[in-house]
């Protein structure tokens, strides 16, 4: 074996070793986070309030607060995102408004988490008065979440043909009813795909609803869209590190790991499954 | 009835434009937010005081301080360890998807590695809490895990997704012409990936790290979870730190409205809102310059 031939072998190898560093520690965590939580979950565990300050019991509230925050955010993000993705890509020239948006859109994408906090605090906690809220967190998710939702309905929009707008129009139909009965159906499973997709994000941000509404523990779960709530990644993060007896809680912690984790990765598998299933090729 | 027809068309030009202004109004409304509740901490407090690596104590009893210096350095620390992780091994992994593995391998990988950036940030802080800090901990024979080197490992591998899912794209749209040409010469397959490859992809890659770096930079509750939360002015790695985002995530909940420390929170968000704002800027004229020579 000549010099080249070795150092081809060390190279190649090296690629090979990457991999598998980051294949063994994704495993090894996915691991660990199952071999300890699944054990814990329970329909019990599942469907009741934690009890004896949060060493038994379950997480019944936290999974309540998370749906319905979330369904919230994604109901105000939703129609939000989609209309400004159908103006950039179904109205919009290319003008200097146009680039501005885009530009808007594309650096909302990077802004943290935590900023999007202290924006909701500010805004709607304070400034518009809702108070450390349901109805406050949900808009500041919705905030978070519409800049991936107008990118995956972009993304679909731009999936349909040309020639499908071409023949609405042909036959006489408006700008808005061509949008409207023509390509909004054709790339509606793509868009389902982003909404999913942004509802998993929304399910698993903690800094967001930090300072906006979620609470420690609610004796009953929230009652309208002005009351505290428990979440899910809050729980997660109090039985972990807030909480006075660490050691005592850390089956209900792993148990809550693995619920949020089973939660996101299911919404992920949706989307997954749904843009297989019609992808628009195949479709048309 | 063509009246009406031609009404809702306007209608809803009309309404969608709106709509668009909406992202051009948030992004506009967080900076005017941030940079006046942050401009009262600048009056109040002075440049010098926040730059400097005096201690961040903002619940002093006496005199209060608040330099930012070593919550910056904090999160400078786990953010490079970051990188220095991450880099190599997502760029290394996206070769080995691109140029070696069999399609059906790279078909699983891919979406697994793409399923990651999908785990909750306070997930990956209880991984941090769990798995690497026992682990490290062990292996230097440290008291505990909670410190940068553990951030900066779980930031790396929050940055990966990104990082091996965009490189792999840059390495596949490398013309096959090149790769052949370099086999023709009799340059063997390392040779041609590291001087024809590599070279013809440089900046694609360079913009996937950034775009990683970005998402590290701000990420919150896994370093608030994993580094320990020490305000002290971190020494190496093993030192226990603060980041930006940790601080205003323990201490907002806390301070009164109005005060200086109110404001001072504000002003490490604004400085947090630039830093992204900068590396986005910096990742998107990369693309777009890559965009120009591809045509």
């Amino acid at each position: 074996m000549n010099l080249r031939t070795f150092w081809m072998r060390l190279g190649l190898a090296s690629l090979v070793v990457c991999t598998l560093i980051v294949v063994a520690f994704m495993a090894a965590l996915l691991f660990d986070l199952s071999w300890q939580g699944i054990p814990v979950l329970s329909w019990e565990f599942l469907t009741e309030f934690p009890q004896k300050g949060m060493t038994e019991g379950g997480i019944w509230p936290a999974i309540f607060g998370t749906t319905a925050v979330t369904l919230l955010a994604t109901l105000l993000a939703a129609p939000l995102g989609v209309a400004c993705a159908v103006w950039l890509e179904e109205y919009a020239g290319e003008g200097w408004l146009t680039q501005l948006t885009r530009a808007a859109v594309r650096n909302l994408a990077g802004v943290p988490s935590i900023v999007y906090g202290l924006f909701g605090l500010a805004l709607f906690v304070q400034g518009m008065r809702m108070g450390a809220s349901v109805l406050a967190s949900a808009c500041t998710l919705a905030l978070l979440t519409l800049p991936a939702v107008i990118a995956t309905t972009q993304e679909a929009l731009r999936q349909v043909p040309r020639s499908l707008r071409e023949g609405a129009l042909a036959l006489g139909a408006t700008r808005w009813e061509t949008t409207y009965s023509i390509v909004l159906p054709a790339a509606l499973p793509g868009i389902l795909t982003g909404v999913i997709l942004a509802l998993s994000r929304a399910a698993g941000e903690t800094a967001p609803i930090l300072f906006t509404g979620v609470a420690f523990y609610t004796r009953y779960l929230p009652a309208s869209l002005f009351d505290e709530f428990m979440a899910l990644p809050y729980h997660l993060y109090i039985l972990a590190t807030q909480h006075h007896e660490p050691e005592a809680v850390r089956p209900i912690a792993y148990g809550t790991a693995i619920t949020l984790l089973l939660l996101v990765f299911l919404l992920n598998l949706g989307a997954f499954i749904l843009r297989a299933q019609y992808h628009p090729k195949k479709r048309l | 009835m063509k009246a009406r027809r031609r009404f809702w068309n306007q209608f809803f030009e009309k309404s969608l434009t709106a709509s668009a202004f909406i992202s051009i109004a948030i992004l506009l409304g967080i900076f005017i937010l941030l940079a006046t509740n942050g401009w009262k901490a600048f009056q109040d407090v002075g440049l010098e005081e926040f730059l400097s690596l005096e201690r961040w104590n903002p619940s002093a009893y006496d005199t209060p301080s608040y330099g930012l210096g070593a919550l910056l350095l904090g999160t400078a620390l786990t953010t490079l360890g970051a990188i220095a992780i991450a880099a190599p091994l997502g760029v290394g992994m996206a070769f080995f998807l691109a140029e070696i593995a069999p399609v059906r391998l790279r078909n699983v990988l891919k979406p697994a590695v793409e399923l990651m950036a999908a785990v909750p940030s306070v997930v990956m802080g209880f991984a941090g809490i769990v798995v690497v800090g026992p682990f490290l901990a062990q292996l230097f024979g440290l008291p505990n895990g909670l410190n940068a080197l553990n951030g900066a490992i779980l930031l790396a591998f929050m940055a990966l997704p990104t990082i091996v899912s965009v490189s792999e794209d840059v390495v596949q749209a490398v013309p096959r012409t090149y790769k052949e040409a370099s086999y023709a010469l009799g340059a063997n397959r390392w040779e041609t990936l590291v001087q024809v490859t590599l070279p013809a992809c440089y900046s694609g890659l360079l913009a996937a790290v950034m775009l990683g770096v970005g998402r590290a930079i701000g990420e919150t509750m896994t370093v608030l979870m994993a580094t320990g939360n020490a305000t002290a002015v971190p020494t190496s790695f093993f030192s226990s730190v603060r980041t930006l985002t940790a601080t205003v995530a323990i201490e907002m909940g806390e301070v009164p409205t109005g005060t200086t420390h109110y404001y001072v929170l504000f002003a490490c968000a604004l400085v947090l809102f630039i830093i992204t704002l900068i590396i986005n800027i910096v990742a998107e004229q990369i693309a777009t310059q890559l965009r120009r020579k591809g045509q």
